[in-house]
């Protein structure tokens, strides 16, 4: 039997052929949305029903701002209906876009960050980059053809609008600006003998969170006469890792998506961190509780929590977990962080951003646009961030005299002006130029929740027994970084840490694979016919 | 003698039957609840220090949530509840943690917000079924003695719905969406209710019981003024904030 030399040529080209089509469709993705293209027009004669998911933080107030932003919105646009839905947890927001993902299910409008519109780009055209949004002389940012006052490009604090910028592309908008503040009882740091300094330091904040811890013979407290003192709580131990290692111009992560966490100043800082939690001078929210309970029940002086939780913070803070009969009466000083170097302060900016998710309909996301476009405008601005220590994220609202009267009150009341909550304001718009963000890649997320880890897990072993020590942290290294899947390198945008679950493998590729086995299969076959006919001649 | 002899075996067969039928009427168990070596009975537990490393037997008694690869469970032995913090569980572990399941849990010990709960764990599903009746703690509202009923399935009767704050309007409600109102359907249920003067804010836990449960849609059903009998868990969070499982308008 011989197989023709034609049939060979012919069989082999298409093949081949078939085998590239299928390589290309393979590298495209999986059946992906197409580029979202921004219409000519705003078809307003047909009806769009867009959803917003939209984070708040437990706060009535906010989502009665919401509302009313939708509300007006939709006044405006008569054709657009706005469904809100409520998130009170980023975390949450991000695990259901994940499920979403797949069912094609995503919300048309979402509140995030950056970090998680990381993972959310591993789908093709998921996410709608938005610079050419911006640009739009009709409906893009001040646009000719929008109906309502809205902000220019450059009205936008430019430093803002660059953390939603990454990949070449910007993906979201600020909504929201906050940082970090530390809350402190000044009547017990002055009640031990001590001064606060112009910029607090992460010497005094142990020194003096040392010092509280001394008890009378039936184990009180003496600076507050009770049997619970934890004299510095930190609420987001990955922000406070990422702070402190910026503060020392130390390793974190690079544009590039490489992971320099484990490093050698983080293993200090550990160890500086085991040692106090070890005289019970420190621990952390997911370990004890919230900051704000501990604080207002005088049984912690240094609290670090969000500036948007600054409504919690205080003798007479407007929200409180505890009962009334448990507050007790201090003085409340509102800082930046702790720093390293006190010439050099370094502070994280964070906060929500706005991203927009592509559709089948490019109209429908045109409406969704707009209504982003909506959450920038001053009335939502101004109105969403007195609801806490948060500032809006547009010159245009921050000068607004309507905000300037805001600032100006500050105290005035211990509801809209409460003090704490303005300082708290202030204390951001005085550090905007000391603020920073962390690098964006997909697998950033992991990355922020192992430098938390590596903190919870010393303390947490600190209070069982364990001995913190270099072959603890060695470990403690390699546990986090499998639990996190952190080994698994790559460039930017193709680093897959993380609990991504990759899925089945693409049709395209299952076709392609079975066609390169069989094109192999078919040259050994030939190659071992070749042979056999070879040896038949020879004998 | 005859007459003896049947005498006695028939006072055999009536307690036997009567061992049959019931447990120690505090609940349906089929055999004693005698812990395994090495397992804490709930007296230990409770006396071993916060931040130490704990081994309990107990029945599961409710599923709370599960997420990647993390549940959190009640669960109770005869004497005691325990509330196990997103303890190490695959999807398919967690399915087989059906009510009354019996498990071995080795974790460890801690206290958030005044809650003791297990974390850190991981656990083993032994043989031995146990759903344990609802204990009435409605007179022990109140007192200190609460707490020692801390994450047990309880009961409470003949309470009186309370104004759980105002709508936009101003008009009192009976429950809100989230602590404040600030959240919508599906998110979870607080209303205040009260016993003896006293008002207390009970949760329907959204996670615990959603939006499509019996007790969801009850609360939402509620009146100020309603006289409600409830069952749930004795969850704490900043003082006693029970879980309610199901609730009933008398």
């Amino acid at each position: 039997m011989s197989i023709p030399k034609h049939f060979l040529s012919a069989f082999s080209f298409l093949t081949l052929t078939a085998g590239c089509c299928l390589a290309l469709t393979g590298c495209h993705g999986k059946e992906g949305l197409a580029a979202f293209e921004i219409p000519e027009e705003f078809d307003t004669s047909k009806s769009y029903d867009i959803t917003f998911w939209a984070k708040n933080d437990t706060n009535k107030t906010q989502t009665d701002i919401y509302e009313k932003a939708i509300s007006d919105f939709e006044a405006l646009y008569p054709n657009i209906t706005v469904n809100l839905r409520l998130y009170t947890d980023y975390g949450k927001i991000y695990n259901d876009v994940i499920t979403n993902i797949a069912t094609d299910t995503t919300p048309n409008v979402c509140i995030t960050y950056p970090d998680h519109i990381a993972t959310y780009l591993t789908g093709t055209n998921l996410v709608v980059p938005l610079e050419e949004l911006f640009a739009n002389e009709k409906y893009g940012l001040g646009g000719s053809d929008v109906l309502f006052d809205s902000p220019a490009e450059s009205e936008i604090i430019p430093q803002f609008l660059d953390e939603c910028a990454f990949g070449g592309h910007y993906y979201a908008i600020p909504y929201m600006r906050s940082t970090e503040a530390c809350y402190i009882n000044k009547t017990y740091v002055e009640a031990l003998g001590y001064t606060l300094p112009d910029v607090l330091t992460w010497d005094f904040v142990w020194e003096v969170s040392e010092a509280a811890m001394a008890q009378d013979a039936d184990g009180n407290y003496l600076i507050n006469g009770q049997k619970v003192l934890i004299p510095f709580i930190y609420k987001s131990t990955d922000n406070m890792m990422i702070q402190a290692l910026k503060q020392q111009n130390a390793g974190y992560s690079t544009e590039a998506g490489e992971m320099l966490l484990f490093n050698d100043t983080t293993k200090e800082f550990l160890h500086t961190i085991a040692q106090h939690a070890e005289s019970g001078a420190f621990s952390t929210f997911k370990i004890s509780s919230y900051p704000a309970n501990f604080l207002n029940a005088g049984q912690c002086i240094f609290a670090v929590d969000s500036t948007a939780g600054a409504t919690w913070m205080g003798s007479e803070a407007p929200l409180c977990d505890i009962s009334p009969d448990k507050i007790v009466n201090f003085e409340t000083a509102v800082m930046p962080v702790p720093q390293f170097d006190a010439e050099n302060p370094q502070m994280i900016s964070q906060g929500p951003s706005v991203c927009i998710f592509n559709k089948a309909e490019p109209q429908e996301v045109l409406a969704s646009w707009l209504f982003a476009q909506y959450l920038l405008t001053n009335d939502v601005q101004i109105a969403y961030s007195e609801t806490e220590g948060y500032v809006p994220v547009t010159m245009k609202a921050q000068n607004a005299p309507e905000y300037q009267d805001y600032l100006s009150r500050c105290g005035e009341d211990d509801n809209a002006h409460y003090d704490i909550k303005i300082q708290a304001a202030n204390l951001l718009l005085d550090n905007v130029g000391h603020t920073f963000v962390t690098p964006v890649f997909n697998g950033s997320t992991s990355l922020r929740d192992a430098a938390g880890h590596l903190i919870e897990t010393t303390v947490k072993s600190v209070n069982r027994g364990q001995t913190v020590d270099d072959i603890f942290i060695e470990k403690l290294y390699d546990d986090t970084i499998s639990l996190y899947r952190l080994n698994q390198s790559g460039g930017p945008n193709t680093l897959t840490a993380g609990k991504a679950d990759l899925g089945k493998l693409p049709l395209p590729s299952v076709i392609l694979l079975t066609v390169l086995a069989a094109i192999w299969a078919f040259i050994l076959l030939y190659l071992a016919f070749g042979a056999l006919k070879k040896k038949v001649i020879r004998q | 003698m005859k007459k003896l002899v049947s005498l006695l075996m028939a006072l055999t067969l009536v307690f036997a039957c009567v061992g049959c039928g019931a447990s120690d009427g505090n609940g349906s168990k089929a055999d004693e609840d005698v812990k395994s070596e090495g397992v804490m009975t709930y007296e230990e537990y409770v006396a071993a220090a916060l931040d130490s490393e704990v081994v309990i037997e107990a029945y599961v008694q409710a599923k709370q949530s599960w997420w990647e690869d993390k549940a959190t469970v009640y669960a109770q032995d005869k004497d005691g509840g325990y509330f196990l913090y997103n303890m190490a569980c695959s999807e398919d572990d967690y399915a087989k943690l059906t009510t009354g399941t019996k498990i071995k849990v080795t974790g460890f010990k801690a206290e958030w917000s005044g809650e003791v709960e297990i974390i850190d764990a991981a656990f083993e599903i032994e043989d031995g079924n146990y759903v344990a009746a609802a204990e009435d703690v409605t007179s022990l509202l109140g007192s200190d003695d609460l707490i020692n009923h801390q994450n047990k399935f309880v009961s409470f009767k003949g309470m009186t719905v309370e104004a759980a704050g105002q709508d936009g309007s101003g008009n009192d409600v009976p429950f809100l969406y989230n602590w404040d109102g600030s959240g919508q359907e599906g998110d979870d249920l607080y209303f205040n209710v009260s016993s003896n003067g006293q008002t207390y804010t009970f949760t329907v836990e959204s996670y615990l019981c959603d939006s499509s449960t019996d007790v969801y849609k009850a609360v939402q059903g509620l009146n100020i003024g309603d006289t409600v009998d409830m069952e749930g868990f004795l969850y704490w969070y900043e003082g006693v904030n029970p879980h309610i499982t199901s609730l009933t308008v008398k």
